[in-house]
């Protein structure tokens, strides 16, 4: 589904991708952890080509995407993204924004749109929200929304950034309660994150990554039982 | 006090005539400086080294010179070329002035958007353009508002040093009516009436503007 080959990536002389191999099957959870600054970000957004890399390979189903001759708007359609700040379109409502890409960018009518968007809407259990603008919501609520409105555009792949940090503790479960849905519905995903109970629960691999390397990656009960290098340890013993 | 009623009352269909086409002359001048404020704004943020090169002298030549200098350059000048009314001709230098100060209002605008609007518009598949039009725009013009407001009270004031280059707008009809009627005096506190008058009409509609803007669209 996701093949990264060799990539390397730099902001002016400091190297922030090291040559990083990554493949992401089809239904697969991967969660990505590592300290501040590793590059979990920058990987993320190599993925859909937010951030362009300086050398390297993405393959996205099977085929090699090269951003100077690929038309990366159609890519992004593919691939959804949820950020840590939410980034809602402050001017539209809850409703607008889940129907706003679909109708400009896929081109589906309006009836259809919203008919889509409801059923999104209250997948995230946020349907009666629909009418109100987004500075309404609480943050929880706010990135609900957020991933139904990057699912309003069914892409095979979603890309998660810390999609619970920016959120009071107790907000935190019911953003984690949609992802799990999602990924027992088989979506191919891709999480940073710091929730290990989720890590634990819902990832097949946990990939932790150090200073742009990816040092170890694994299955979650053995990553977390026996990690191989010292730095994973020191990390992991520092956030559980 | 009472010559200065006199005027107001006995001139009145010329100064309202004037104050027209004080008004004509501003909102032509204004909409059309939107529109090359919009587009140098885009100049100013773009990577294109030609563009924002292009956008920085057209602002810095404008800022940098006084406003009477331009008129005078841009109206000869462009009456050098092509022949141009008397009214387009002061229009178009008076747009091209407030174009300079509406590009840098509207940078100052779309920049202050956070970065993250753009990165879900592009994320979402929408390219950079629309996302440009959909997204950043609504939340930057209404954002201007109160900027673009201001400039626009300047450029009706200001509108009224193409009389020097003989057009019969407010103050320039001001200058004609003084001369012959010798009371100089009152017939410019007559017409700074009239600009303070339409300056203020303008300012309740901005608020009106502003209130409505408020309701409908929140920010979060
Ligand atoms: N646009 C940019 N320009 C310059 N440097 C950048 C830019 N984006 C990221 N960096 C730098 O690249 C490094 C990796 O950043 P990245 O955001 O990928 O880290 P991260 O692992 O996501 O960290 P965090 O947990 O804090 O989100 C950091 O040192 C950061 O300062
Ligand atoms: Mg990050």
């Amino acid at each position: 589904m996701i093949e990264i080959k060799n990539l390397n990536k730099s902001f002016g002389s400091h190297k922030v991708l090291k040559a990083i191999d990554l493949t992401v099957k089809e239904k697969e959870v991967v969660v990505i952890i590592g300290a501040s600054g590793s590059g979990k970000s920058t990987l993320l957004r190599c993925i859909n080509f937010l951030e362009l890399y300086d050398q390297g390979e993405i393959h996205l189903q099977g085929q090699n995407i090269e951003p100077a001759k690929t038309n990366l708007n159609k890519i992004r359609e593919e691939v959804g993204m949820v950020f840590q700040h939410f980034n809602l379109f402050p001017h539209k409502t809850v409703l607008e924004n889940v129907m706003e890409a679909p109708i400009h960018v896929k081109g589906l009518d309006k009836a259809e749109a919203k008919k889509k968007a409801l059923a999104l809407l209250e997948k995230v259990g946020l349907k009666e929200k629909s009418a109100v603008y987004p500075d309404m919501l609480s943050g929880g609520q706010k990135q609900r929304v957020a991933i139904a409105r990057a699912l309003a555009m069914e892409p095979r792949i979603m890309l998660f950034d810390e999609p619970t940090s920016a959120l009071d503790p107790e907000l935190v479960g019911e953003v984690l309660q949609v992802m799990k849905q999602l990924a027992n519905e088989g979506m191919t995903m891709v999480v940073v994150t710091h929730e290990m109970g989720f890590a634990r629960e819902v990832a097949d691999r946990v990939v932790f990554m150090c200073d742009g390397n990816i040092l170890e990656e694994g299955h979650p009960a053995e990553f977390f039982k026996n990690p191989k290098h010292e730095k994973t340890k020191q990390f992991l013993s520092c956030i559980l | 006090m009472r010559t200065i009623l006199d005027i107001l009352l006995s001139n009145y269909e010329v100064f309202l005539k004037a104050a027209g086409v004080t008004l004509k002359l501003t909102v032509t001048s204004l909409l059309i400086g939107s529109v090359i404020g919009l587009v140098f704004s885009f100049f100013r943020i773009s990577s294109n080294k030609l563009m924002n090169g292009a956008a920085k002298i057209y602002i810095g030549l404008i800022r940098g010179t006084p406003l009477i200098v331009q008129i005078a350059i841009l109206y000869f000048g462009m009456a050098s070329i092509i022949t141009f009314s008397q009214f387009w001709a002061g229009a178009l230098a008076l747009a091209i002035h407030n174009g300079a100060y509406l590009a840098e209002i509207f940078r100052g605008s779309i920049q202050s958007i956070d970065q993250g609007q753009m990165e879900a518009g592009r994320s979402l598949g929408m390219s950079y353009s629309m996302t440009m039009r959909r997204i950043i725009l609504p939340q930057a013009f209404k954002r201007a508002i109160p900027s673009l407001g201001n400039q626009f009270i300047i450029g009706l004031k200001d509108s009224s040093l193409v009389a020097y280059v003989g057009m019969t707008e407010l103050w320039g009809s001001a200058l004609s009516e003084a001369a012959s009627n010798y009371r100089q005096l009152e017939t410019y506190m007559v017409v700074g009436l009239y600009y303070l008058a339409m300056v203020i009409i303008f300012s309740y509609l901005l608020s009106l503007l502003e209130k409505r803007l408020n309701v409908s669209v929140r920010r979060s």
